[in-house]
């Protein structure tokens, strides 16, 4: 079966600048897509181009097999949630989300019905006859994603939607946005920078970086299985160990212990450990020992800094009651050998 | 104690405000206040051929205005040309400023500065080159289009309103789309896309979107363009003429040519308040239909 959306080789240049380049990205039906990756990767553009905003310098974009970029934007019936809500300020939160549908010369009766219906989708009923302006930044967003959604898009474009909002609402309106997708079930791409966001909701991750992709996959593999250095220090905290690969191959030393690793490695060697998946030890037998430098309580878990003779590595240790090294202690460190990247060393490190 | 102490701070803090601006108010009653309510009294004082000025009470000025349909004729040209000129500049000023809006970096500068020329310009210039342009037979225009065949006769633009209101309408332009400029940055420059997005068409956009969200911007333009073509002095003047007189061309014979300053003065006073009033009210009407969505 052919996928529903198909970004094909898709390039834009601005002058000498080349804002995005060669992404290829096939998307199901009803799914969830977030691009994700730094200001300036690229990720905006490609929606634009999407939206049909901008024209790709070369490339295809298709939609069940249609060529979606012979066709206007106004006539794409995309539904996009931009990221000032860009609502109509003139019009009450009913009118903005009757829009759409009146010109797509639905009748009056029928408006009514889908406008209230999209408005108590996102739990604005109470508010349809205010003016934007008079409107909390949440509800805002609500009322920009009901007069998305009400015109039955084939495609939901999320352009850092949730980023004008504070962090608590934020989290409260990742929930309901997932929960919304879920029900309408819209094919929807998100835009954003924040990893947290793009991991809570979607099915799946594309990470940009200047214009490329790096990888695309479902949250937690792209999590556990960065597949570039630049993903595994973009996705969360990463610590990276360099190490030299054993004379005879398999397997590296670090300190007194040997971890095995793939056959093919020679020479140096960078390992990539999670913080979350670093352990304390008895200083005398584990990997790595060092001195705990800094210390910090964030809510539900411990940040440590251990400082080692490969560095400084980063720590996270669930506050569930274990015992807590103090600042200036000397600790081991220690990890399971299935918790370990390995790349060849000398590449971009990020 | 320390409420009393801090009673007497508040006072102190409080009188400071009237004292730092004491010195502009002073500056604004002696020469704005004061000649206005000397101009107003001056209406109601008496003048004769022979007998020049006498400061007494009488209304004869006001009445002679009231009564005689040269002033009546002569205010509603004023008036009528102020609202042509109001009119003409929203009509193109809008556009002008919406086009001006999405210029790129070089164009938009050169343009704004076009737009601005004729408030660069000396009045007296700019007006006698349209006298050049369109002036009796010797006109270059004139001359163009009865050359080509195009017209008969010239086509008439000294001592017209229509002269006036094309000669104001330049002028005031830039007041018109500046005001729309400044409403026209005020936009969500996305909000044209998500009207796009939601299926309206370029025409569309316009009307229902963008022209509403503007409308504020060019009330207040011709709030002030109205205002100063009605009280203009030195358009008229030129082109009009002795034969073709404004409430400010009149006031100006009256005092300097008639000698009759009281009549002057009723006709400024009537002018000014005039003025007032339709802008308050006018100023009124927009606070109320669009004062609580915009701001």
């Amino acid at each position: 079966m052919m996928p529903f959306l198909v970004l094909d080789r898709l390039t834009k240049h601005f002058g000498s600048q080349v804002a995005v380049d060669n992404v290829s990205l096939a998307v199901e039906k009803g799914e969830f897509i977030s691009l994700l990756g730094p200001s300036g990767c690229g990720k905006t553009t490609t929606l634009q181009m999407i939206a049909g905003f901008v024209r790709p310098t070369s490339g295809a974009i298709t939609l069940e097999g249609r060529d979606l970029l012979a066709i206007k934007p106004n006539r794409r019936g995309l539904g996009i949630v931009f990221q000032s809500y860009a609502l109509f300020p003139h019009m009450t939160a009913a009118e903005n989300v009757a829009f759409g549908l009146e010109m797509q010369g639905i009748e009056r009766e029928e408006r009514h019905k889908r406008v209230a219906e999209a408005l108590e989708l996102v739990g604005l009923s109470a508010l349809a006859d205010r003016y934007p302006r008079k409107m909390s930044g949440g509800q805002q967003q609500r009322v920009a994603l009901a007069r998305a959604l009400v015109i039955r898009p084939q495609i939901l474009l999320l352009d850092e939607p949730l980023s004008n909002l504070d962090a608590k609402l934020r989290e409260d309106m990742q929930i309901e946005l997932r929960q919304i997708q879920r029900t309408v079930g819209t094919t929807t791409i998100l835009v954003t920078h924040d990893q947290a966001e793009a991991m809570a909701l979607s099915d799946r991750i594309v990470v940009m970086n200047q214009g490329r992709v790096e990888q695309i996959g479902p949250p937690h593999e792209t999590y556990e299985r960065p597949a570039t250095p630049f993903v595994a220090n973009f996705l969360g905290k990463t610590n990276q160990i360099e190490a030299d690969v054993a004379p005879g191959g398999g397997e590296v030393t670090l300190g007194t212990a040997r971890w095995p690793i793939p056959a093919h490695y020679k020479g140096r060697v960078v390992l990539s450990i999670r913080p979350e998946k670093v352990g304390f030890a008895d200083p005398g037998n584990s990997a790595l020992s060092g001195t705990v430098k800094t210390r910090i309580f964030q809510g539900n878990h411990w940040l440590y800094q251990v400082d080692t003779a490969n560095g400084l590595i980063t720590v996270i240790r669930q506050n569930s009651g274990e015992k807590i090294p103090a600042e200036g202690e000397v600790v081991g460190l220690t990890w399971g050998p299935s918790d370990m990247g390995v790349r060849p060393a000398g590449g971009a490190t990020a | 104690m320390s409420s009393a102490a801090a009673k007497i701070d508040s006072s102190r803090t409080s009188l400071a405000p009237y004292l730092l601006s004491l010195p502009a108010f002073l500056l604004f009653v002696s020469i704005v206040l004061i000649p206005i309510v000397m101009t107003v009294l001056l209406s109601f004082h008496d003048w004769g051929q022979f007998k020049g000025i006498e400061p007494v009470f009488i209304l004869k000025n006001w009445q002679e205005i009231w009564s005689d349909s040269y002033f009546h004729e002569m205010f509603a040209r004023t008036f009528r040309i102020a609202l042509a000129v109001t009119v003409l500049t929203a009509l193109f000023g809008a556009p002008e400023a919406y086009i001006l809006n999405r210029m790129r970096s070089p164009w938009r500068g050169i343009f704004l500065l076009i737009i601005l020329g004729p408030l660069l310009i000396s009045v007296v210039a700019r007006t006698l080159g349209w006298a050049l342009l369109f002036g009796g037979n010797s006109g270059v225009v004139n001359k163009a289009l009865m050359s080509l065949g195009l017209i008969s006769s010239p086509i008439p633009f000294m001592f017209t309103e229509t002269g006036i209101i094309v000669a104001l309408t330049h002028v005031l332009m830039p007041y018109m789309v500046l005001a729309v400029w400044a409403s026209l940055q005020r936009l969500d420059p996305e909000i044209e896309n998500a009207a796009a997005s939601l299926g309206a068409s370029q025409f569309t956009i316009l009307r229902r979107v963008v022209l509403p969200q503007v409308i504020p911007g060019i009330l207040s333009g011709a709030i002030i363009v109205f205002a100063l073509a009605a009280s203009a002095f030195a358009t008229p003047a030129i082109i009009g003429g002795r034969r073709l007189k404004v409430a400010a061309t009149l006031a100006y014979d009256e005092f300097l040519n008639t000698l009759n300053w009281p009549l002057g003065a009723a006709v400024a006073t009537l002018l000014l308040v005039a003025l007032v009033l339709i802008i308050v009210v006018s100023n009124r009407l927009v606070e109320r239909r669009y004062g609580e969505m915009m701001r």
